[in-house]
């Protein structure tokens, strides 16, 4: 401060400019050229895959990939990707792929809030594809039940929900049993995509991990899916199985 | 129980002095070489007189830690950097130059001297850019064990750090043979920013000490299945998992002793019967330490560098930042194992006392990992756990304290929840506001924990020092009653890995920095409503904290928080600037857990 004061003294310039060009040199000195003591707002980035697997199905088998989450962002807003879908590995080719972009917030201590668009897709058969609106939570319920709550509007205005939870149970410190169900509903029939109005299907499994890092665990499993109602009606008409039992393999990764 | 006046000495100290000083005088020579054991750690850098310039330079080097290649952030060449001793009395000149290819700085932890030389970008000073050396130069006007680290970036992760010694212009009150400087601290071949991201992804990352189906039916086996059913329901119910005791473990963890790992085993040497003066310094960047030398009694004498009443106890917690110097006499003709435990049980960092090089002493087993409590969760008292648990026999000093200075008006202790400090004795609801996303828990009924030797320590079989038990050795300079008070609750989220104070990261409210008013003396109320020890640091002032001590409350520059804990310090903002004030987790510090406290004559917000 000093030194510049001496400058600006000794330089010839008129004398009424001398404490505007001090107080806007002292600015640019702590205001542009400071760094910040600690940078607590920067954006971190993630991608978990809780399902790359291998379905040995009653039907055909499948390769699929769910609880598959990215995103970007800092502590309070982030941007977040989800995926899941699923694969016929055996006959002619075909599977289905879901995909979201969500804008998410910490509303709550364990609870984020997320909204934004998903898009479906049909493959293999009819191509089939439909847009939806997704408003829902994600977050930790007490007792560690991670839960997520969505609610989905597609773009014909037909509305689905659609409820997961998951469990972590540690058998060791690296062995973990994944306990999860998952349980959709809709409010009308969507016949291209298998949808009937009331309760679509509910889902258990179980997953049993070894944590070889905590990003590399492989695993094994069994799921257990069940159509009800009028998707049931849907899946017999079809030809397709209404309940389903599968044996899984495969890995949960995290970058 | 007589206690000195100011500036006074009784004659049991005075004499001591006289065999301290009959003793140094010959130990001059002696001293100053500290016996550093790693080929890594420097040399002593000494100053004595004035106008004499240290210099210091930071670069990136490879070293070797544990038989592995380390990219460590060096001074002069080692971790730690070298050991910098000044002189009360004189004016320090320390050039710091740097070599690094980013921003770099210095912070002199806990000495007192004027806000541009504190050494912290952004609050004291621009930092020190790359090529650019910049010149410390402030006068000595303390003296004991302190340390110095970078304030920029995580670089103090990456071994930028050295112990700092002031020699006392008067002879000190205690007398001793061998001096050696402790520096415990926690390595990790990890990018530190790597570390922190894991956090921030999966905040219970490098935690592998959880509870398992195993331990719930070791439980069952042992209390029953009610028992072990409602204790998992009620931690299930909180969100809270009681093994959290380290963010960052002994996983990726290598924890060393004076820039040793444990099997490189540091040696001080002694002669059986002589009096050994270990000042311990905790340069971690996230681990607590329990400090304990097996067959040997510590009897401590300064905690962040300022003399107490000694106190003799077997073990000790070194929180992140603190420094306790002790003396220990080792009788006979053995080696001895300095054994410095990480709080979580992850790992230890271990050294040895021995009458000749290359000798060892057996290296005790780890302790069980120990399990958060109710009261950690502020709950009313439940289980039978009271504060006076585990008390060391030394423990009643704060009764002693009480009866010393009941004539003294605000100053009695006796009362307990009728006390005027609330701080000191009983529990304060907590308020309604639970400090939004930020926060995911509130002590409801915080409480003093200073007579609480803290987790895992409650039953250690043998006396642990508590803050309860250190008394100033001399009495504080201003008797003021504060005029104000001042209440911050410490708070985060552990899923998100956010920490702060009040439910805020320090980007939140920068703009707001805590005002001091010049010259006054208050009172800082700490209301910890996390599930984790936080040791928090004041720069450029010291907390004089409030622990039934009276007029000898001891000074330190940090200070921990246990979870649950409600805490006070008295503070004589007598250091006008702007200063940092922070957890020194240095992930829980990154992660928004920092403030400015801004000491103006005005004590309005300025901003510099």
């Amino acid at each position: 401060m000093m030194t510049l004061f001496h400058r600006y003294c000794s330089a010839a310039w008129p004398g009424f400019l001398l404490p505007v060009l001090i107080v806007f040199a002292s600015e640019g000195l702590a205001g542009e050229k400071w760094p910040p003591p600690v940078e607590d707002d920067q954006v971190f980035s993630s991608l978990f895959i809780g399902q790359l697997e291998y379905r040995w199905n009653k039907g055909p088998d499948t390769l699929a990939w769910e609880d598959v989450e990215g995103w970007i962002g800092g502590d309070y807003n982030r941007l977040v990707v989800k995926t899941e879908g699923q694969a016929r590995t055996a006959g002619p080719s075909g599977g289905q792929a879901q995909g979201q972009a969500l804008y998410s917030r910490l509303i709550a201590p364990y609870w984020d809030f997320q909204a934004g668009v998903r898009y479906d897709r049909l493959y293999g058969g009819p191509d089939r594809s439909r847009t939806l609106a997704v408003v829902g939570l994600e977050g930790l319920a007490p007792y560690w039940f991670h839960v997520e709550p969505f609610l989905f509007i597609s773009d014909r205005g037909d509305v689905s929900a659609s409820l997961e939870a998951t469990y972590e149970l540690l058998l060791t410190q690296r062995l973990i049993a994944q306990p999860r169900f998952e349980m959709n509903v809709a409010a009308q029939d969507v016949e291209k995509f298998g949808v009937g109005s009331g309760v679509n299907d509910i889902e258990f499994d179980l997953r049993v991990r070894y944590e070889i890092r905590r990003e590399f665990a492989p695993y094994v499993g069994i799921s257990w899916t069940r159509k009800l109602g009028k998707a049931a009606d849907l899946a017999r008409r079809e030809g397709e199985e209404v309940d389903n039992l599968a044996i899984v393999a495969g890995l949960r990764l995290w970058f | 129980m007589a206690r000195e006046r100011p500036g006074g000495l009784s004659r049991r100290r005075f004499l001591q002095c006289t065999v301290g000083m009959g003793l140094l005088s010959g130990l001059e020579r002696i001293v100053p070489a500290y016996a550093w054991q790693s080929p890594t750690a420097g040399t002593a850098v000494s100053t004595s007189k004035d106008g004499t310039v240290i210099d210091l330079a930071i670069r990136k080097r490879t070293i070797d830690i544990a038989g592995k290649d380390a990219t460590a952030t060096t001074i002069n060449g080692s971790v730690p950097g070298p050991l910098v001793r000044l002189r009360e009395g004189q004016t320090a000149v320390i050039r710091v130059t740097n070599r690094l290819e980013e921003d770099t700085s210095i912070h002199w932890h806990g000495i007192i001297l004027p806000a541009d030389m504190d050494g912290v970008p952004g609050v004291s000073f621009p930092g020190i850019k790359p090529g650019e050396t910049f010149a410390y130069r402030f006068p000595v006007r303390q003296s004991g064990t302190y340390w110095y680290h970078s304030h920029t970036g995580m670089q103090e992760q990456l071994g930028h750090y050295g112990p700092l010694i002031i020699d006392p212009a008067v002879p000190e009150p205690f007398a001793y043979d061998r001096d050696y400087v402790v520096v415990l601290s926690d390595w990790t071949f990890e990018d530190p920013h790597k570390v922190l991201a894991k956090l921030k992804k999966k905040g219970g990352y490098y935690n592998f000490q959880k509870r398992t189906a195993g331990d719930f039916f070791r439980d069952v086996g042992e209390g029953g299945w009610r028992a072990a059913v409602s204790d998992r329901l009620m931690w299930g119910r909180l969100r809270m998992d009681p093994t959290d005791i380290a963010d960052v473990t002994g996983y990726t963890y290598t924890y060393l002793l004076n820039g040793l790992p444990p099997g490189a085993n540091w040696t001080g040497l002694f002669r059986p019967g002589e009096r050994v003066r270990l000042r311990f310094i905790n340069a971690g960047a996230a681990s607590y330490f329990d400090v304990h030398v097996p067959g040997l009694e510590m009897t401590v004498i300064q905690t962040d560098g300022q003399n107490v009443e000694p106190v003799t106890v077997d073990e000790f917690r070194i929180a992140i930042a603190e420094t306790y110097d002790v003396i220990v006499e080792p009788k006979e003709d053995r080696a001895y194992t300095i054994f410095a435990e990480a709080m979580d049980r992850s790992g230890y960092a271990r050294g040895t006392l021995a009458p000749r090089q290359g000798m060892s002493a057996p290296i005790p087993s780890p302790r069980p990992r120990p399990l958060r409590t109710m009261a950690d969760m502020g709950m009313a008292s439940v289980n039978g756990e009271h504060g006076m648990e585990g008390m060391p026999g030394a423990g009643g000093m704060s009764m002693d304290g009480s009866a010393a200075h009941a004539g003294m008006p605000g100053m009695d202790k006796a009362g307990h929840a009728m006390a005027p400090e609330p701080s000191r004795q009983g529990s304060v609801m907590h308020g309604p506001d639970h400090h939004g996303p930020g926060n995911s828990m509130v002590a409801m009924m915080p409480r003093s924990r200073l007579d609480e030797p803290g987790a895992g320590l409650v039953d250690a079989g043998r006396r642990v020092l508590v803050y309860g038990d250190l008394r100033s050795l001399t009495p504080g300079g201003d008797r003021r009653e504060p005029e104000r008070e001042i209440e911050l609750h410490l708070t985060g989220n552990m899923e998100r890995y956010i920490w702060g104070f009040d439910g805020k990261k320090y980007s939140e409210v920068k703009d707001h920095p805590i005002p001091f008013r010049f010259g006054e003396r208050l009172r800082l109320t700490l209301v910890n409503d996390t599930m984790m020890d936080h040791p928090i640091h004041l720069h450029g002032m010291w907390m004089e904290l409030d622990n039934g001590a009276g007029a000898h409350k001891p000074l330190k520059h940090t200070i921990n928080v246990k979870p649950g804990e409600r805490l006070s310090v008295e503070i004589t903002a007598d250091a006008l600037g702007q200063w940092a004030f922070h957890c020194h987790i240095l992930y829980h510090m990154d992660a928004g857990m920092f403030r400015v406290v801004s000491v103006s004559q005005s004590g309005g917000e300025m901003k510099g």
